[in-house]
C-alpha cells in the first residue's frame, strides 16, 4: 500500500496527529538532504515534503525561494533527486511528497516523471500550479503508478471547488491555511475550523493543515483543529543558518522534535 | 478592391475555447488560492465586455485622457530611402504616457473599480506598463504598487521616476536575473497574499485565462483603428503588418482584427539579443519549447529539465523567457510569422528613425522598425506595410547615449 495512505491510517488508528515537514531538496546539497531526511523520520515527522528547486517559485516566499536558489546552485536537478529518494528507500520507509512545480513535470512528459518517480520511491506529487481543471491524465497515471496525488484548498476555494478538488485527492487534503506564499506567520489563522468542516463534507480524507506554522505551540493548535500539521519556512529558515555546519542535521531535528512532542503529548 | 464588404472586416475564429485555450496553449496553471478570483475575474470581464455603460466610459477615456485615435503616418522619407513598400507607422507612441500599455491598463482599471477593488499591482519591464498603471491608479484612486526587476529599474530610470511622481510604490525585484519575469512572480506573489482587495493589472497578453484574451481585446483598438484609416487614405487593405512580440500585446492587438483579411500578411518581431545563442535572446520562436511558466502553456526559453533560462535583449520590454499563447497558436496555423532583429539592428533603426522621421521610437518598437527596414526594399512600390510603433523612446535616452556614445556640447 502506498506509504502516506498506510501512515495516516496508522495514526488514525492510534488517534494520533501527524506531522508533516517540508525541506527544499538539494539545500545545502543532496547529500545533507538525504541525512536531513532519514534524521526528520527519527525526530517525529510523518510525512517529509521535499521541494524540487525551481527557477521561478512564485508560489513561494523568500525564505522557500532562497532555499531553491540554494538547491539549484548545488547542482540539484529532478534526475539527481530522484537517485537521492532511491538511495533514502535502501534504509527508510518514510512516506515521501514532492512538492513541485509543473514545467518540471511538463518537461520531460507526465508519463516519464511519474513512473520514475515512483521507481525511485516516492509516494505523492503536490504539484503547485496544476488545478484540477488542467490536470487532463495526470491523475489516472498518478493511479497506475500508486501515487498520490495531493491537491491544495485555500481560504478562497468555495464549495463548488473543494466538490471539484476533493474526489481527486489521495493519500491527504492540504488545506493552505491563509492566503499568501509560504513563510512564517506570527499567530494561528481564525477561519480555520470553518473551512476544515466545510472540506468535510465533502471528503473523508485526512486534513493537513500549513503555511505560516513557525513554533510548537501553533503547530499545537493547529493539529487539534486537523489530521495533521505541516511545517516548512521554520524548517528551511533553520537549515538556512547551520547551511554547511556539521550540526546542521542535529539542530534542524532537535527542533523538529520540540514539534512533534507538541502535537503528538 | 474597396468598398462596404472591406470596411467590416471579418470577425476572426472565436479563440480561446472557454478554458482559456488557443488549441493547445494558454489554460490556467495557478496555485489555488487564485484560482476562484481568477473565475471571477473572468465573469466580471465577460459582464463588462457586453455591457454598453462599460463600452462607454472604455471609450470616453481612450478618447479624452489617452488621446485615441492614434494616427496612422506614413513614413515618407523612410519609404523613399528603403526604395520599396510604402511603411505606415501605427503612432501608439503618442498616446498618453508613451505607449500602447495604457489601452490596457485603463481596460483593467475600470474592470478593477467594478469589482470594488481598492489597490492595483502590476509588474513592469521597460516601465511603459508600470507608468500606465501608476497612471489609472492616481486617476481613479487606487492604491499601487509597481513590481520591476532591479536590472530594469536601472536601465528605464525615467520610467521609475515617474511612477513614483505618479504616487506609486516601485519594488525593485532582485531575484534571478532582475528582469521582467522576475517581477512577474513577484507581483503574483502579491496578487496571492492580497487577492481580496488588489487587482493585478497584468501588462502583455500572457498569463493564466482570462488576461491573454482579454488584454487582446482592450489592445484591437489598435487594429481596428489602423484598419479603419488605411482603407480610408489607401482604399485598401495593408500587405504586411509588422509588430514586435515581448509578452505579445502590441502585436495581437494590431493583429487581431485583421485576422480574417487573407491577404494580410503579418510578421511578430522578437528580440534577438546578441544573436541566436541560449541565454544571450530573447526570441522564444528561436531558441524555446513547450512549456508552462506564470499561469498559461505557451513556448518559453528553458533548459532540459524545465528551469527557465535567462534572456538578453537591449530592450527591457522584450526581455523575457515566454510569449503569449495566441502567439504560439498563430504561428502554429501559419497565420503569423515570426523573426527577430538583434540588439544592433533595434538601434540603428532607432537612431535611423529619429534621423529621418523625426520620430523616437522605444527600443521595444525599434525591433520592429528594424524588420521593416529589412523587408520593404524587397517588396513592390505600390504594397503597403504597417507598422506598430508601440511607444516612444525617451525612456531609452540614457541608455542610447551610452551605447552610442553621444555627448553634450561643451
Ligand atoms: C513600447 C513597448 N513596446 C512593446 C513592449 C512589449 O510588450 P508587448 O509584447 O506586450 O507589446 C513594451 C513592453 O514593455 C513596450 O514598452
Amino acid at each position: 500500500m502506498n506509504r502516506i495512505i498506510s501512515r495516516f491510517e496508522l495514526l488514525q488508528s492510534q488517534r494520533q496527529k501527524g506531522l508533516v515537514i517540508y525541506i527544499g531538496a538539494g539545500d545545502p546539497n543532496l547529500g545533507a538532504t538525504l541525512q536531513l531526511a532519514l534524521g526528520l523520520e527519527k525526530a517525529g515527522a510523518d510525512v517529509v515534503e521535499l521541494g524540487v528547486p525551481f527557477s521561478d517559485p512564485l508560489a513561494d516566499g523568500v525564505v522557500n525561494q532562497l532555499a531553491a536558489q540554494r538547491g539549484l546552485a548545488s547542482g540539484t536537478t529532478p534526475p539527481k533527486l530522484l537517485e537521492m529518494v532511491a538511495e533514502l528507500r535502501r534504509q527508510s520507509q518514510v512516506p515521501l511528497v514532492l512538492y513541485i512545480y509543473f514545467n518540471l513535470l511538463h518537461r520531460v512528459g507526465l508519463d516519464v516523471f511519474i513512473q520514475e518517480a515512483a521507481a525511485a520511491g516516492v509516494d505523492g506529487l503536490l504539484v503547485l500550479d496544476l488545478p484540477p481543471e488542467e490536470s487532463a491524465n495526470y491523475e489516472t497515471l498518478m493511479e497506475k503508478a500508486g501515487l498520490c496525488p495531493i491537491y491544495l484548498i485555500a481560504p478562497t476555494t468555495p464549495d463548488e471547488r473543494i466538490a471539484l478538488i476533493a474526489p481527486r485527492a489521495r493519500g491527504f487534503i492540504y488545506y493552505v491555511s491563509r492566503e499568501g506564499v509560504t513563510g512564517m506567520q506570527s499567530s494561528v489563522s481564525t477561519t480555520i475550523p470553518g473551512m476544515i468542516s466545510r472540506i468535510q463534507r465533502y471528503s473523508s480524507l485526512p486534513i493537513a493543515i500549513g503555511f505560516g506554522v513557525s513554533n510548537p505551540e501553533q503547530a499545537r493548535q493547529v493539529a487539534e483543529l486537523g489530521d495533521a500539521v505541516v511545517v516548512g519556512s521554520a524548517v528551511v529558515n533553520r537549515i538556512a543558518q547551520h547551511g554547511s555546519s556539521p550540526g546542521l542535521v542535529d539542530e534542524v531535528c532537535h527542533f523538529v522534535q520540540t514539534l512533534s512532542k507538541a502535537i503528538k503529548s | 478592391m474597396t468598398g462596404p464588404a472591406l470596411a467590416t472586416a471579418p470577425e476572426p475564429a472565436t479563440v480561446p475555447d472557454a478554458h482559456g485555450r488557443f488549441g493547445p496553449y494558454g489554460g490556467r496553471y495557478v496555485p489555488e488560492t487564485l484560482m476562484f478570483p481568477l473565475q471571477q475575474l473572468e465573469e466580471e470581464y465577460f459582464r463588462a465586455q457586453k455591457d454598453p455603460e462599460f463600452q462607454r466610459e472604455l471609450s470616453y477615456y481612450l478618447r479624452e485622457f489617452c488621446g485615441r485615435p492614434t494616427p496612422l503616418y506614413l513614413a515618407e522619407r523612410l519609404t523613399k530611402e528603403l526604395g520599396g513598400a510604402r511603411v505606415y507607422l501605427k503612432r501608439e507612441d503618442l498616446l498618453h504616457t508613451g505607449a500602447h500599455k495604457i489601452n490596457n491598463a485603463i481596460g483593467q482599471a475600470l474592470l478593477a473599480k467594478r469589482m470594488g477593488k481598492t489597490r492595483v499591482i502590476a509588474e513592469t519591464g521597460a516601465g511603459q506598463h508600470g507608468v500606465a498603471t501608476a497612471t489609472v491608479a492616481a486617476m481613479f484612486g487606487f492604491q499601487c504598487v509597481i513590481y520591476m526587476g532591479a536590472v530594469d529599474c536601472e536601465r528605464q530610470a525615467l520610467n521609475v521616476y515617474r511612477m513614483k511622481m505618479l504616487g506609486a510604490e516601485v519594488v525593485p525585484v532582485h531575484a534571478g536575473q532582475k528582469t521582467l519575469k522576475e517581477a512577474v512572480n513577484e507581483a503574483m506573489r502579491d496578487w496571492v497574499t492580497n487577492v481580496r482587495h488588489t487587482h493585478y493589472i497584468l501588462g502583455t497578453a500572457y498569463g493564466a485565462h482570462p488576461y491573454p484574451v482579454m488584454v487582446r481585446n482592450f489592445h484591437r483598438v489598435i487594429g481596428d483603428e489602423a484598419r479603419r484609416q488605411i482603407l480610408e487614405c489607401e482604399e485598401r487593405l495593408p500587405d504586411l503588418l509588422i509588430a514586435c512580440v515581448g509578452g505579445g500585446s502590441n502585436a495581437i492587438g494590431l493583429f487581431y482584427p485583421f485576422l480574417g483579411d487573407a491577404s494580410v500578411k503579418m510578421l511578430g518581431v522578437e528580440a534577438g539579443g546578441e544573436g541566436i545563442i541560449p541565454e544571450r535572446h530573447a526570441a522564444r520562436f528561436q531558441g524555446g519549447s513547450l512549456g508552462v511558466l506564470q499561469g498559461t502553456r505557451s513556448y518559453i526559453l528553458q533548459d532540459a529539465f524545465g528551469q527557465i533560462q535567462s534572456t538578453h535583449s537591449v530592450s527591457a520590454g522584450l526581455d523575457y523567457a515566454a510569449v503569449g499563447p495566441e502567439h504560439a497558436f498563430l504561428r502554429d496555423n501559419g497565420r503569423v510569422e515570426y523573426g527577430y532583429a538583434t540588439d544592433d539592428q533595434a538601434l540603428a533603426a532607432f537612431l535611423r528613425l529619429a534621423r529621418i522621421e523625426g520620430i523616437i521610437p522605444a527600443l521595444e518598437s525599434a525591433h520592429a522598425v528594424a524588420a521593416a527596414i529589412d523587408i520593404a526594399p524587397t517588396m513592390s512600390k505600390d504594397s503597403i506595410i504597417i507598422v506598430n510603433l508601440s511607444g516612444r523612446g525617451d525612456k531609452d535616452v540614457a541608455q542610447v547615449v551610452a551605447k552610442t556614445g553621444i555627448q553634450l556640447p561643451q
